[in-house]
């Protein structure tokens, strides 16, 4: 299984805003666990809110890292607020709406605001939202020997941008 | 805003960023040592500091830039006096009396106490006022 949690970028102001949507599948394995039929309860096949911060994390930091030309490894360092009001089934569409509040040497702080379209055509409902620290690795390694390849933003973010039509920095 | 005021935002900013009780958040207590805070969380309560208190903090003006790195002011695991130097000149909000005694490299993370942020603050908003 590839670890992408978001499908398509449908806007992207570079250094200030993107907009990601993710179509939750009743093929994707984890539904079936998460959660599986027990006794007389029916089953209940959810998105986990862990992987909605993921994809929330996924639209932040491909924000950030593309506001430095892909140069730093972002990572997710601190979810320093996060809400999620209601669960997201298969059918229907998450839409995550990143800022970019603050970027420096150091890392990069974002605000991600959490849609949920229950039904085609249906307008989105404001389901939650979360805020979002990421480290640019190199400048906050504390001892830690890091590979000198930006081994953060691989093959599957670069065909995730080009398939939304991002252009990638040089 | 006084100086009280300016403490309790600072107060509430921490318990916010670091999920620690607002009795913990005390004028002497150490972001790290006491507060738990990482590298990461500083970069937080930058953030929202600037969201509080409505100013820009630019990078390495609250918290330093590296430079207990600097081969030039740290030496054999001591921050030297030129170090010393350096760092009371760029963190003018910082009381360094306590950490001259034994300026070991070791202990630079204990300067940065809540009293610290409170008088980055005041320093911030122009103000002089004490408690």
């Amino acid at each position: 299984m590839r670890w992408m949690w978001i499908d398509r970028i449908l806007e992207h102001v570079p250094g200030e805003r993107m907009v990601a949507v993710k179509g939750v599948s009743l093929s994707e394995e984890h539904l079936y666990d998460h959660f599986p039929a027990e006794g007389s309860r029916e089953a209940c096949p959810v998105m986990p809110a862990t992987l909605i911060l993921e994809g929330c994390a996924q639209t932040g930091g491909l924000l950030a890292g593309h506001a430095e030309r892909f140069k730093q490894k972002v990572l997710l360092a601190k979810i320093a607020r996060a809400r999620l009001e209601r669960e997201a089934a298969p059918g229907q569409i998450l839409r995550y709406s990143a800022t970019l509040v603050r970027l420096d040497d150091f890392g990069a702080h974002t605000i991600i605001d959490i849609d949920l379209f229950p039904e085609p055509g249906a307008p989105p409902v404001r389901i939650g939202d979360a805020e979002i620290v990421f480290s640019h690795a190199d400048q906050n390694r504390s001892g830690l020997e890091l590979p000198e390849e930006n081994f953060v933003f691989g093959d599957t973010f670069t065909t995730l941008l080009n398939s939304s039509g991002i252009e990638i920095p040089e | 805003m006084t100086h009280d005021e300016i403490f309790e935002k600072v107060q509430e900013t921490l318990v916010d960023a670091l999920g620690v009780d607002e009795e913990e958040v005390t004028p002497e207590a150490v972001l790290t040592k006491d507060l738990e805070a990482e590298s990461i969380d500083f970069l937080d309560i930058v953030f929202k500091l600037e969201q509080v208190f409505g100013f820009k903090i630019e990078q390495g003006e609250l918290f330093p830039d590296n430079v207990a790195q600097d081969p030039e002011y740290v030496q054999g695991g001591k921050v030297t006096e030129k170090g010393i130097a350096a760092l009371k000149e760029k963190l003018p909000h910082v009381d360094f009396s306590e950490f001259e005694k034994d300026p070991q490299v070791s202990r630079v993370g204990d300067i940065f106490t809540v009293d610290a942020v409170v008088n980055f603050v005041e320093r911030k908003l122009g103000q002089t006022t004490s408690a």
